[in-house]
């Protein structure tokens, strides 16, 4: 009962907070409703037993991504909102198609069954500690996906640099 | 605890790509003529397509890395579209003053991301190799800084880009949820097992993998970012991107449908089959009224896309062979027609509308005469190779009991033949109006030649091509 109870909270602040963030026209309320909702998502893995993902969650998001996202907030000094005719009027439509997709992921996930649980039970996590249970599988069964994922962060880098640090020639 | 280093030989063609790009990220360093750089890459593709027929087949990794004929054939469109994407840039980038060597080692991280995406055995190596192929476009198709195309296009990619990656991971965890497992096999054989292939959260999943797959192949509905993102961005870069990712789009597909989902097989061509319809009304009716060149190919592309969907929806090996023929001749012909419009950029003139080529064929006759090869093979006409790629795509449906399907695509062929014939019609009929100078180089030409030759040698001896992709196909 109590479990239901925190997901259903932690459910629901996430929503809001998701919902708040992509709302505001004033970017700076964005950035803080996103630290809120970055800390509900640390509460919810908490709430799962992940300790080591809830540690990560904070200091990676909340401590890094969502700092730089301030301090870009705080360079590109954005006194007023750039307003510009909207290319097509279309609020009606895409909020039916919203509310159409919903009603169809909803009607569809009635039929969801959940699969057996695989080895790694509660108990055993436990036993194993998170971290390395975590650490484990990354780099044994999960290798080649970890590694895929470094070259993902490269190109970011060089990305990052060829659009931003090249001097323009006009 | 002991670990075991997985056998790394069937990977080695992404190992010594991996390689390949790293080294060329570093040879910008040293190197100042960044034709040089480009030289290197392509060398070091061959060398690659070599490391490709010596490495040993098979799985690695667990499944998660599978080398098979399926995954090889799609490599080889990969290289191709590679080394000819590379040929048309050397002297285009100069031209638009972008020429940086970072630009080699992004379209060969984007390339590793599509090998890594035709190899995957598991739902999760499947996406980040999705995302390495589409990160690296998305840096490349806002490659010109100062164009202020050149950025809207790379923008509205990643923005789109971004949004259909959350569908597929959503269509990804669905499953994961369903069966317990990211592994493609293993998937297959729970839904099987435990007769899940009515199940309507599942059909979600598929759903969702349609619209994540869709984007990348841009099919219509999908298809919005396509003529914004393939106008704006570099030439020589659209030509890649309307070859590679989509080539990488249609392994995926396969794959993930044929193998994962062989048990829902009717509830999934129940949803492509719409999709491609839409596709190949969308690619060919809006094609008519471009004015853009860039645009109207960005338009057929999403055509072409949509008789590729009809390999696919006929679920059975000579449909997919006849897709994989299909794409390669896309590659060939695609690419032969942007190494024309390349040529027509000059300091000072874009050269990207279709009313630049009013006359061109008598200021420039051989650009018209290659010109007018490859629109005939996009149309479909024989004895190019566009007209045997259609001609297969179609014989198979027609084989899997779909022939209204193919009657539909045979008339949107039709249509299509009226904007590929009026670049045609501008080249040969009209006089010319504005003063066009070609950008000619040795690499474009080389470029030009392969193009050609493959196209017109495709369509007088087009069996090898698809016994090729038939017997790759064999062991699927």
């Amino acid at each position: 009962m109590i479990q239901q109870a925190f997901f259903a909270y932690f459910a629901f602040v996430i929503t809001i907070l998701s919902l708040l963030i992509v709302t505001r026209k004033n970017p700076v309320h964005s950035v803080m409703w996103m630290l809120l909702l970055f800390f509900h998502i640390a509460g919810m893995y908490l709430f799962l037993n992940a300790e080591f993902m809830a540690a990560i969650q904070v200091i990676v998001y909340a401590g890094g991504i969502l700092v730089l996202f301030l301090f870009a907030v705080l360079l590109v000094n954005i006194r007023e909102e750039l307003q510009i005719g909207k290319y097509i009027g279309a609020a009606p439509t895409s909020f039916t198609f919203a509310v159409g997709l919903f009603v169809v992921i909803v009607m569809s996930l009635r039929s969801f069954v959940a699969a057996p649980p695989g080895i790694y039970s509660i108990e055993l996590i436990k036993q194993e500690t998170h971290t390395k249970a975590l650490g484990k599988l990354l780099y044994t069964e999960f290798l080649y996906p970890f590694e895929v994922a470094s070259l993902i962060l490269l190109v970011a880098i060089i990305g990052a640099i060829v659009l931003a640090k090249r001097r323009l020639k006009s | 605890m002991n670990f075991q280093l997985p056998d790394l030989a069937p990977m080695m063609p992404e190992l010594v790509m991996t390689a390949l790009a790293l080294v060329v990220l570093l040879a910008d360093l040293l190197i100042r003529k960044k034709e040089v750089i480009a030289l290197i890459s392509m060398a070091g593709v061959a060398f690659v397509a070599l490391t490709l027929f010596y490495a040993p087949g098979g799985a690695t990794f667990g499944t998660m890395y599978i080398s098979d004929g399926y995954s090889t054939f799609f490599k080889v469109i990969f290289f191709i579209n590679v080394i000819l994407s590379v040929l048309i840039s050397i002297k285009y980038i100069a031209v638009e003053r972008v020429n940086y060597g970072e630009y080699y080692s992004l379209i060969l991280f984007s390339t590793i991301g599509m090998m890594i995406m035709a190899s995957a055995g598991d739902l999760i190596v499947l996406y980040l190799g999705l995302e390495l192929m589409a990160l690296s476009t998305y840096v490349l198709a806002g490659f010109i800084r100062h164009d202020i195309k050149s950025n809207e296009a790379a923008l509205k990619y990643f923005l789109l880009g971004a949004f259909s990656s959350a569908f597929l991971l959503y269509g990804i965890s669905l499953v994961y949820g369903l069966t317990g497992t990211t592994d493609i096999k293993a998937i297959a054989s729970f839904i099987s097992e435990k007769g899940l292939a009515d199940n309507l959260s599942l059909l979600l999943s598929v759903a969702f993998l349609v619209v994540a797959f869709g984007f990348k192949i841009a099919a219509a509905p999908f298809h919005m970012w396509a003529p914004d993102v393939y106008e704006g961005a570099p030439t020589s870069i659209t030509a890649f991107m309307s070859v590679g990712p989509k080539a990488a789009g249609f392994a995926v597909l396969g794959r993930v449908f044929m193998v994962a989902f062989a048990s829902a097989k009717v509830d999934w061509a129940v949803i492509l089959i719409p999709v491609a319809i839409l596709t190949m009304a969308v690619g060919n009716i809006v094609a008519l009224s471009q004015t853009n060149i860039k645009r109207m190919l960005a338009y057929s592309s999403i055509a072409h896309a949509g008789y590729a969907l009809l390999g696919i929806i006929t679920a059975n090996n000579d449909g997919l062979a006849s897709m994989m023929n299909y794409l390669m001749i896309y590659a060939f012909m695609n690419i032969g027609a942007f190494a024309v419009i390349i040529m027509l950029r000059s300091e000072g003139f874009k050269g990207d509308n279709i009313s630049d080529y009013e006359g061109l064929a008598k200021t420039h006759p051989l650009a018209a005469m290659l010109m007018l090869i490859f629109m005939f093979s996009l149309t479909g006409i024989p004895p190019t190779a566009g007209f045997i790629g259609k001609l297969y795509i179609f014989m198979s449906a027609i084989n899997a009991g779909y022939t209204w399907l193919v009657v539909i695509a045979v008339i949107f062929s039709a249509i299509s033949a009226y904007f590929y014939l009026r670049i045609v019609m501008y080249m040969y009929m009209k006089e010319p109006k504005t003063d066009v100078s070609l950008t000619t180089s040795f690499s474009n030409g080389v470029a030009l030649a392969v193009t050609t030759v493959a196209v017109l040698v495709i369509g007088v001896l087009p069996a090898s091509l698809l016994e090729l992709a038939k017997a790759a196909i064999s062991g699927f």
